[in-house]
């Protein structure tokens, strides 16, 4: 196995070389750079890396530039967990045959896709890679949206949410439905590493980043990714929205191992109100009118099981 | 390293078992495929090669079509051979892939083995599928029995590898009629086939770690015509020379020749039918038999469907007076593919011809004998008058009242 990349402080973090480059298209203040590049930077390793189609595959190969230092492939919508599976299988493939051109590196196999082309679209491909069990680590940059296309929503979406699709109006509190769990699917599919993260605990990320690079097999990453434009927030609020979430637990940082053990990675010192985190966001804000309370209710009342939830598995310790 | 397998000079292989042994011997290192009827015992002859050490490229059993080609395309882009199979539907679920593959130029070597789409859903021999594939930026090989199932995936990949083509490429053969169908074929030894297809040569493969790349690139109006404008320019000019190189080196090498366009019986011919498949093989059967009763017909059959081989086309109909052109595919709407080709093939030409159109064998019915004979006697009527004796368009072998247009 390689070598595990010592990371001590922000600043040393972030004067790493850059395979992902900031000349790219991406709005400012999206979490979807920072994540890249905590990811990115997590290993020396090389890397072979794929993009779903979405905000990441558009706002980053627009010929004839690239904003990235490592080989790079996108396909289409739905296929990019199976596309750099394809790369994993050749790379299987040239090492038995002795046709690597630089037989002593180990390149890490990554596949970024929104949550749309994770959730809905893609899951089948997903689904696919991880029961063949290819060394791939699959990332969800996930905003809750398809925000490439302008803000429809996704079964990520969670209740509430005004989407272009499903609208706050009159007689509407927008999305209906509830946020799919697609970290229980993907441990059920016997994964070795299912993990959630956040950009703001850029720690405990590149811990979990770290640990999905050192294990064999598939391992599926969900990363929460604040998106100023659909959320509605402003730009330079990308880690404080980030730590609203986080603090008040409606993303839950945990990590569950070859399908069954479940660890809570982050425990806030000062659990916030769900509230506090939707009231921050223009894509919350109909909620707060007398006759959407019981939204804002059934919000907090699902955050509080979830949590209790979680933690009652990593008591179990199953 | 990979067994080899001892062959006779001479198996019993039916189309699907030529195209598996083809795609072992010329060593692929990746395969990611999805079984579907009538190609699924490609992907079990070759899991079964694997399952024997005759291979060692790895072997992925994906969860659909469009997973296979998908998985093929990451495959190609990080640097080694890559083939798959498929048929009909699943055919239909990749054509979004097959578009990605050759826009990205990835030489993926695909056996379509023909197969009629649904709906009504139907597992027999049609050209439905070979059809859809046609604007989609590959080179499609045509094959009209096992032999050339397996003598066209050697071509095939000679010239999809080719570094002046770099494009996918399709070798066709019909569902059930030629892929089920076991026949002699002449076989090469195992380094023999391999030596003609060569060594695999890597460009811009993502796996060299030293000279990373970007595959699958966003262009708009700013840049995607100019791509679009290569890829068709490398379509029209350099596929051609190369794959009749590629004949000419396999003739060679075992005196069985192969042309852009197959001709039978055509040098004085009053009046041709155009077709593909297991059809041309019948056809010529019947243009021999009329030839004995001193009717002068003969047989064209399109060996490369894409590129479409316009010169080529337009020196076999010389002196031809009327032309059948025959769809296995159903237009819906139009004319058959081959007529209008054929019509925008010859529409410049000097010579005036009669081109008419017949659709037959839709869903796996049988094109018989005696439905060839009557076509031709149709066309030698046509070749006699100098116009259409006939409607233009005629659906062949369908109950009820006969169907026919214009």
């Amino acid at each position: 196995m390689s070598e595990m990349k010592k990371i001590k402080n922000l600043k040393e973090f972030s004067t790493s070389a850059d395979r992902f480059e900031g000349a790219n298209l991406l709005c400012p203040g999206c979490a979807h750079s920072i994540i890249v590049r905590e990811i990115l930077n997590a290993t020396n390793d090389d890397l072979i890396l794929s993009a779903s189609t979405g905000c990441l595959e558009v706002c980053t190969a627009v010929y004839p530039y690239t904003s990235w230092d490592a080989s790079w492939i996108h396909i289409g919508f739905e296929n990019g967990s199976t596309a750099v599976a394809g790369a994993e299988a050749m790379y299987k493939a040239l090492k038995r045959k002795g046709r690597l051109k630089q037989p002593d590196r180990e390149p890490k196999f990554v596949s970024f896709a929104g949550d749309g082309a994770s959730y809905d679209i893609g899951f089948q491909w997903i689904s696919g890679c991880f029961e063949r069990g290819h060394n791939i680590m699959h990332v969800v940059l996930d905003n809750e949206v398809y925000a490439n296309t302008g803000g429809q929503r996704s079964s990520s979406t969670p209740i509430g949410s005004s989407t272009t699709t499903a609208p706050a109006g009159r007689v509407s509190y927008g999305e209906k439905q509830n946020k799919k769990d697609m970290l229980a699917i993907m441990a059920a599919h016997g994964a070795p590493y299912v993990a959630q993260v956040a950009p703001n605990k850029w720690k405990d990320m590149i811990k979990k980043i770290q640990h999905g690079f050192a294990v064999e097999g598939p391992v599926f990453i969900n990363a929460m990714s604040a998106c100023t434009t659909e959320w509605k927030f402003l730009p330079e609020d990308t880690i404080a929205i980030s730590d609203l979430a986080t603090d008040s637990l409606v993303f839950p940082l945990y990590e569950i191992i070859d399908g069954t053990k479940l660890n809570i990675t982050y425990r806030p010192k000062n659990v916030i109100p769900v509230k506090d985190y939707l009231g921050a966001q223009g894509r919350f804000k109909h909620l707060f009118k007398p006759e959407n309370k019981h939204v804002l209710d059934e919000w907090q009342k699902r955050v509080d099981e979830k949590w209790e939830y979680l933690q009652r598995r990593e008591e179990a310790g199953v | 390293m990979a067994e080899k397998m001892e062959l006779r000079d001479i198996e019993v292989w039916d189309g699907n078992m030529a195209a598996s042994q083809a795609m072992r011997q010329v060593q692929i290192d990746v395969v990611a495929a999805y079984p579907i009827t009538p190609s699924t015992p490609i992907v079990e002859n070759y899991g079964s090669f694997l399952a024997n050490g005759y291979v060692d490229g790895e072997f992925v059993m994906v969860e659909s079509e469009h997973a296979a080609m998908s998985g093929c395309i990451g495959a190609s882009a990080a640097g080694g051979r890559v083939a798959t199979a498929t048929s009909s539907q699943g055919f239909a679920l990749m054509v979004e892939t097959l578009y990605q593959a050759s826009g990205m130029r990835l030489p993926v070597i695909l056996n379509v083995v023909n197969r009629a789409l649904a709906a009504p859903l139907n597992v027999n021999g049609d050209h439905s599928d070979m059809y859809l594939g046609r604007d989609s930026g590959w080179i499609q090989f045509d094959a009209y029995n096992p032999q050339n199932a397996y003598d066209l995936n050697f071509i095939a990949f000679r010239v999809a590898e080719d570094h002046e083509v770099r494009l996918p490429a399709m070798v066709h053969q019909d569902g059930f009629l030629t892929s089920h169908t076991a026949q002699g074929v002449h076989t090469l030894d195992d380094d023999t086939a391999y030596s003609f297809v060569g060594d695999f040569k890597p460009m811009n493969d993502m796996l060299d770690l030293d000279h990373p790349v970007t595959h699958g690139v966003q262009t708009e109006e700013d840049w995607h015509f100019e791509h679009k404008a290569r890829q068709h320019h490398d379509l029209m000019t350099k596929v051609f020379p190369r794959i009749q190189a590629a004949f000419d080196a396999f003739e060679k090498l075992t005196g069985r020749k192969y042309n852009i366009v197959e001709t039978y019986n055509t040098d004085d011919a009053d009046a041709v039918v155009v077709c593909m498949g297991t059809a041309v093989e019948t056809a010529v059967e019947v243009s021999n038999e009329l030839r004995e009763e001193g009717k002068k017909v003969g047989v064209i059959g399109i060996r490369v469907i894409r590129p479409w081989p316009y010169d080529q086309l337009l020196d076999a109909l010389k002196g031809i007076k009327a032309i059948g052109a025959l769809d296995r595919s159903s237009p819906n709407g139009t004319f058959g593919m081959l007529y209008n080709e054929l019509a925008g093939t010859v529409v410049n030409g000097d010579e005036k011809k009669v081109l008419t159109n017949y659709v037959y064998g839709l869903g796996g019915r049988d094109l018989l004998k005696s439905q060839l004979r009557e076509i031709y006697a149709e066309l030698l009527a046509n070749a006699e008058a100098g116009k259409p004796t006939t409607p233009l368009q005629q659906l062949i072998g369908v109950r009820g009242p006969k169907i026919s247009f214009h």
